[in-house]
C-alpha cells in the first residue's frame, strides 16, 4: 500500500498523540497510516463512525462524498452534525461533516468531494488507497467495485450499511499481502478475494447452512430496492408484503428454505427505513476502522469477506462468502 | 470509552465522575477532547462537548474520586443503571460494592489494544463484579528488586521506586537502595546527598559509581547469591564513559531550546524514542537528567514522584535501568518501550473503544427496559472464535463462595505472635479485600476504626493498635479468632478466621499471610515487551486490567470453547450450542460438563 515507507521518523508531535496506538501497531504501520488516501461516500451514522475512527488513526487524508442536503432526521445518528439549524441549513452531509471532522485530528487532511458515487471512475479513483460505499444503490456499488479492481493502483473496496440495529460490512481486498503474528514471529500471508459481484452471485444452496441470515436477507432487501427504482433505505413497512414475496422468489430460485430469511428479520428491517441506531453505528463503524487501517498497515488479519451484527443476539459475525462456480 | 458511550442516547438524567485531567496522549481516542483542553478535568469538558450536539439532556459532571465519601450508597440509589468506564481494580471493586448495596444494576467493560468485553451485573440474578477472581498486579520480592534482578521490568521497578525515589522524591520515606560506601568511613554519611555547591557533574558521576560499581561490587562480596547465577559487571563510568570522564557534560553542548521542557535527549541530539542506546549513550543519558534535574527543576526535588508523563524522569529512569540491565546482562530497551513498563501503560486505539461503548449502551439500554433474559456479557475477539469476533455469552448466577455478594466466611494464615495489626489491614483487609475505610472487629471489640470523625482519643487508640501484634491487641487474636471487618461506606462485612502459623516462605508468600476461601486471584505478569501484552497496575487512560486477565478469562472462554469443538455442528443429541435454527440466534454455553456447576441466569 503506496510503496515503500522511508525512514524518516515521527514527528514529536504525533510520537506524543499517537503513542498509545502506536503501543498496539508500531511505527511502521503509523507511517503507513499518515501516506493513506480515504473517500467515504454516503455521510450517515455508521461512516461517520468510521470517519472518526480514521482521522482519530491519523490517516493521511480523507474525502467525503454526499451531495445531499443535511435534515432532521440526520441527527439521529450523526453527531457530527451540531443541531444548529443555522450551521447545518441548505449544507450538504459532507460539507458539514467534514467542517466537524477536521477538529478531531488537525493532522488530517479532511475535505469535501462533490458529486455522485455512480459516477466514480478512472482517475478520479486512482487518488485513493481506500473507497467505502454506503447507501448507494447495489449498481453503483459494483460499478465502483469493478472500478476499483480495473485499476492498475491496488485499492481496496468497502461496503458499510446499518439498517436499524442490525449491519452489514462488505470487504474486497483483492490480493491482499499481510503479516500475522505466529507465537510472535512474523508470518507472511495472502488472502484473495471475490469482487461484490461474485459475493452476491453465489447460488444461496451451495452457502452453508450456518450463514447468517443477515446475509440473505440484505440481498433480498437489494433486489427490492433496485427492483423498485428506489434509492437505497426508502423503504417501510408498508413494502412488507412485497418483500415477502420477493423473499418466497428468490428462495424458490436458489433452492433455500425460507425459513433460513425469517420474516421477524425482514420485518425489522424494513421499518427501520432510514434509521440507524447509534450504538449499532458505534460498532459497525469501529469494525470498519479496524479493517480499512489493517488493510493500509499490512498487518493483522483482515475480515473475509462479510461482517454482520445484530444486536438482538448481540454476535458479530464473520462469513466468507465465495462466488458463484462451485469450488 | 466513557467518551463514546454518553452522545447516543437521550437520557433524561446522567451524571459522570472523573477524577482525570485531560493528557495528549488521551486525544487519539477520547473525542470529546481537544488539545486546547489538555490540562482540564475530563468530566467537565465531556459535559460541555457532549451538550453541545445534545443539548437538551441533563448532566451533571464531578472531577473527583469515585470512592470519595459523598458518592455513598444513597447516592448509587438514584440511578437505574450504571455504566464503569474506570481504568483500575480497586474502584471497580468500590464501585461493585456501592451497586451490589444500593441494588442498582452495573454495566462494567475494559479494553486494551483490540480486545474488550462488556459485563452485565445485577444483584442476585447475576455474578457480581467480583464473583469472578481478578487479578491483581504482580508484586516482586525485594531482593529480586535489590539484589538479583533477571527481568528488564525489574531493572525499571528498581530505577524507578529505589534510585529516582531516592534522588528525587520524599527523603522521608523507608528505600532499600544502600546509600553507604567504604569511603565515607566513620561517619557513615549518606552518599546520596550533595555537599553544599558540589559540582553536579562530580556529585553526578558519584551517585553513578556508587549504584552501578560499588553497589555491585558489595553484592558480589557475598557467594552464595551467585552460586547459580550470572554474576553482574560493575560499571563504573571510567569504564562507561572513557574520554568523557573529565569533560563537563556542559550547556555548551546543549541543543535544546531554552523555553522547552528540560530534556536529556533533545539536549543530546538523541531524537528516536524507539531506537536502543548503548552502554555509552545510556550513560550519558543519565548524567545528563541527572543534571537537569538540579539545573532547572531544583525546587521539586524531595517531592517528585515518577510520572510517566514526566519527559525527564521517565529518560532518567530509562537510562537507570539500562544500564542496570546491562550489568546484569538482560537486554536493553528503548525509551519507548522502557515507559511503557515504568508506566504500566496499557494500549490504546479509537476502534475498539467505539466497539465497546456501543455495546454497552446496548446493555444499558436492556436495563433499563428491564429486559434481563436479554442481559450478555460480551466480548470483543481480535481473531475470530466460530466465525465470531463479538461473542456474547449469557451472564452467571451469582457465586456462592463470593464474598462480597455471598457472605461467605474467609481463612486467613498469619504468625499471629509477630505480625501487627497495621500489616494484616494493609496487605489484607485494604488490598487484597478492597476495603477503602475498614472497621475490625473482634467479638464486640472495635479494634479499628478508619475515616473521618473520630474522637482524638479514639483515634489515638486505633494508631496505637494498629502497632501492636494480633495477639496482643485488647481482645487478642490467636488461632481460631474470628475478625468481623466492615467498610460501612461500601455496605460490605466479612468474617476472617484466623489461623495461626509460624512460618511463611519468603519467595511464595511474601506477604507472610495467607487469605483463602475465596476463589483465589491469578497473579498476572507484567511483561518487557512494551507492545505485548500489558501490564499490572493501571494507567490513567481507561484500560483495564480485566481484559489483560488473559489467563483469566481465556480459560474459562477456552474451557467453553474447547469442549464445543468436539462437538459435530450438526449432531441433534445434546447440543452444546443452540442450533441457529432459532430465531433467537443465542449462543448458549449450558451443558458444557466444566460449567455444570455453575447455573446459567434462567
Amino acid at each position: 500500500m503506496g510503496g515503500g515507507v522511508p525512514e524518516e521518523l515521527l514527528t514529536a508531535q504525533e510520537t506524543a498523540l499517537y503513542d498509545r496506538q502506536i503501543r498496539v501497531w508500531g511505527v511502521d504501520a503509523q507511517k503507513r497510516l499518515s501516506k493513506a488516501h480515504v473517500l467515504v461516500c454516503g455521510v450517515n451514522g455508521a461512516t461517520i463512525e468510521l470517519c472518526k475512527n480514521i482521522v482519530l488513526a491519523g490517516v493521511g487524508s480523507l474525502s467525503l462524498m454526499d451531495d445531499h442536503v443535511v435534515t432532521e432526521d440526520d441527527l439521529n445518528a450523526n453527531f457530527l452534525i451540531p443541531p444548529d439549524e443555522s450551521i447545518y441549513s441548505s449544507r450538504s452531509r459532507a460539507e458539514v461533516c467534514c467542517e466537524s471532522l477536521k477538529d478531531f485530528n488537525p493532522m488530517v487532511r479532511v475535505s469535501v468531494e462533490k458529486g455522485d458515487p455512480s459516477l466514480i471512475d478512472g482517475e478520479f479513483l486512482d487518488k485513493f488507497d481506500i473507497i467505502v460505499l454506503s447507501r448507494t444503490s447495489m449498481k453503483t456499488k459494483l460499478f465502483v467495485n469493478d472500478n476499483c479492481r480495473k485499476s492498475s493502483k491496488h485499492i481496496a473496496f468497502y461496503a458499510i450499511e446499518c439498517k436499524g440495529s442490525c449491519g452489514e460490512i462488505f470487504v474486497d481486498l483483492q490480493k491482499h499481502s499481510y503479516v500475522q503474528k505466529n507465537a510472535g514471529e512474523p508470518e507472511p500471508k495472502e488472502l484473495s478475494y471475490h469482487s461484490l459481484q461474485e459475493a452476491i452471485s453465489v447460488p444461496w444452496k451451495n452457502l452453508p447452512r450456518k450463514t447468517a441470515k443477515l446475509y440473505f436477507a440484505m440481498r433480498v432487501l437489494e433486489n427490492y430496492e433496485s427492483s423498485q427504482g428506489h434509492g437505497a433505505c426508502e423503504i417501510s413497512l408498508s413494502d412488507l408484503p412485497a418483500v415477502l414475496a420477493l423473499r418466497k422468489n428468490m428462495c424458490y430460485e436458489m433452492s433455500l428454505n425460507e425459513s433460513q430469511i425469517p420474516t421477524a428479520l425482514l420485518e425489522r428491517l424494513v421499518a427501520a427505513g432510514k434509521k440507524e441506531h447509534p450504538p449499532v453505528c458505534a460498532i459497525l463503524g469501529g469494525i470498519l476502522g479496524q479493517e480499512v487501517i489493517k488493510s493500509i498497515s499490512g498487518k493483522g488479519d483482515p475480515i473475509k469477506n462479510f461482517f454482520y451484527f445484530d444486536d438482538t443476539d448481540g454476535k458479530g459475525v464473520m462469513e466468507d462468502i465465495p462466488g458463484p462456480s462451485t469450488n | 470509552m466513557s467518551c463514546q458511550m454518553v452522545y447516543p442516547r437521550n437520557f433524561t438524567f446522567s451524571l459522570q465522575i472523573d477524577l482525570d485531567t485531560i493528557e495528549v496522549s488521551n486525544l487519539n481516542r477520547q473525542f470529546l477532547f481537544r488539545k486546547c483542553h489538555v490540562g482540564q478535568s475530563k468530566a467537565h469538558v465531556a459535559r460541555d462537548a457532549v451538550l453541545k450536539f445534545r443539548p437538551n439532556i441533563n448532566i451533571t459532571s464531578y472531577h473527583a474520586n469515585v470512592k470519595d465519601a459523598q458518592f455513598n450508597v444513597e447516592f448509587f440509589k438514584q440511578f437505574n443503571v450504571v455504566l464503569n468506564g474506570l481504568d483500575n481494580l480497586d474502584a471497580r471493586r468500590h464501585v461493585n460494592r456501592l451497586c451490589l448495596a444500593a441494588e442498582v444494576p452495573l454495566v462494567e467493560s475494559g479494553t486494551t489494544g483490540f480486545l474488550g468485553q462488556v459485563t452485565v451485573h445485577v444483584k442476585g440474578k447475576t455474578e457480581c463484579y467480583e464473583c469472578q477472581p481478578k487479578p491483581v498486579p504482580k508484586s516482586y520480592p525485594v531482593c529480586t528488586i535489590t539484589s538479583t534482578p533477571s527481568k528488564f521490568v525489574h531493572c525499571i521497578v528498581w530505577a524507578k521506586d529505589l534510585l529516582f525515589a531516592k534522588l528525587f522524591g520524599d527523603k522521608n520515606q523507608d528505600n532499600d537502595l544502600n546509600v553507604h560506601s567504604s569511603e565515607s568511613g566513620a561517619s557513615k554519611s549518606n552518599v546520596f546527598e550533595r555537599s553544599k555547591d558540589e559540582d553536579l557533574d562530580q556529585y553526578a558521576r558519584r551517585i553513578y559509581d556508587h549504584v552501578f560499581g560499588y553497589n555491585i561490587e558489595l553484592a558480589l562480596e557475598n557467594e552464595e547469591t551467585w552460586k547459580n547465577r550470572r554474576r553482574p559487571n560493575p560499571v563504573y563510568i571510567r569504564d562507561a564513559l572513557p574520554e568523557e570522564d573529565s569533560r563537563q557534560n556542559g550547556s555548551s553542548h546543549d541543543c535544546s531550546n531554552e523555553q522547552e521542557e528540560p530534556s536529556a535527549m533533545v539536549s543530546l541530539g538523541f531524537r528516536n524514542p524507539q531506537e536502543i542506546w548503548n552502554l555509552a549513550d545510556n550513560s550519558r543519558v543519565l548524567l545528563k537528567a541527572l543534571r537537569l534535574f538540579f539545573e532547572k527543576r531544583e525546587k521539586e526535588i524531595g517531592n517528585l514522584i515518577f510520572d510517566k508523563d514526566d519527559q525527564l524522569a521517565v529518560e532518567f529512569v530509562t537510562a537507570a535501568a539500562n544500564i542496570r540491565a546491562s550489568s546484569f546482562g538482560i537486554p536493553l530497551h528503548s525509551l519507548f518501550e522502557a515507559k511503557g513498563v515504568a508506566g504500566n501503560i496499557v494500549h490504546a486505539v479509537a476502534t475498539t473503544n467505539a466497539i465497546i461503548a456501543g455495546l454497552i449502551v446496548i446493555e444499558a439500554i436492556k436495563v433499563l427496559q428491564g429486559d434481563y433474559k436479554k442481559y450478555r456479557m460480551t466480548y470483543c475477539l481480535e481473531h475470530p472464535s466460530r466465525k465470531m469476533l463479538l461473542m456474547p455469552v449469557e451472564p452467571f448466577e451469582p457465586n456462592k463462595s463470593c464474598y462480597v455478594c455471598s457472605e461467605t466466611p474467609l481463612l486467613l494464615d498469619v504468625n499471629t505472635k509477630t505480625t501487627k495489626l497495621r500489616e494484616v489491614i494493609d496487605k489484607i483487609i485494604k488490598s487484597k479485600l478492597g476495603m477503602n475505610l475498614p472497621l475490625v472487629m473482634i467479638g464486640h471489640t472495635l479494634v479499628f476504626e478508619d475515616g473521618d470523625g473520630l474522637e482524638e482519643d479514639e483515634a489515638a487508640n486505633y494508631a496505637l493498635n494498629l502497632e501492636k501484634v494480633l495477639a496482643e491487641l485488647p481482645a487478642p487474636v490467636i488461632n481460631g479468632t474470628k475478625l468481623t471487618v466492615e467498610d460501612f461506606q461500601q455496605e460490605l462485612s466479612c468474617s476472617i478466621n484466623i489461623k495461626h502459623r509460624e512460618e511463611f516462605d519468603e519467595e511464595k508468600e511474601p506477604d507472610g499471610m495467607v487469605l483463602s476461601g475465596w476463589s483465589a486471584p491469578v497473579e498476572k505478569q507484567v511483561t518487557s515487551n512494551g507492545g505485548a501484552s500489558s501490564s499490572g497496575a493501571p494507567d490513567t487512560d481507561g484500560n483495564p486490567e480485566d481484559i489483560s486477565t488473559k489467563p483469566g478469562m481465556k480459560r474459562k472462554l477456552d474451557e467453553v470453547l474447547d469442549s464445543k469443538e468436539k462437538f459435530d455442528a450438526s449432531s441433534t443429541s445434546s447440543a452444546q450450542v443452540v442450533d441457529d435454527d432459532d430465531d433467537d440466534d443465542m449462543v448458549m454455553l449450558d451443558e458444557d460438563p466444566k460449567l455444570a456447576k455453575k447455573k446459567r441466569l434462567q
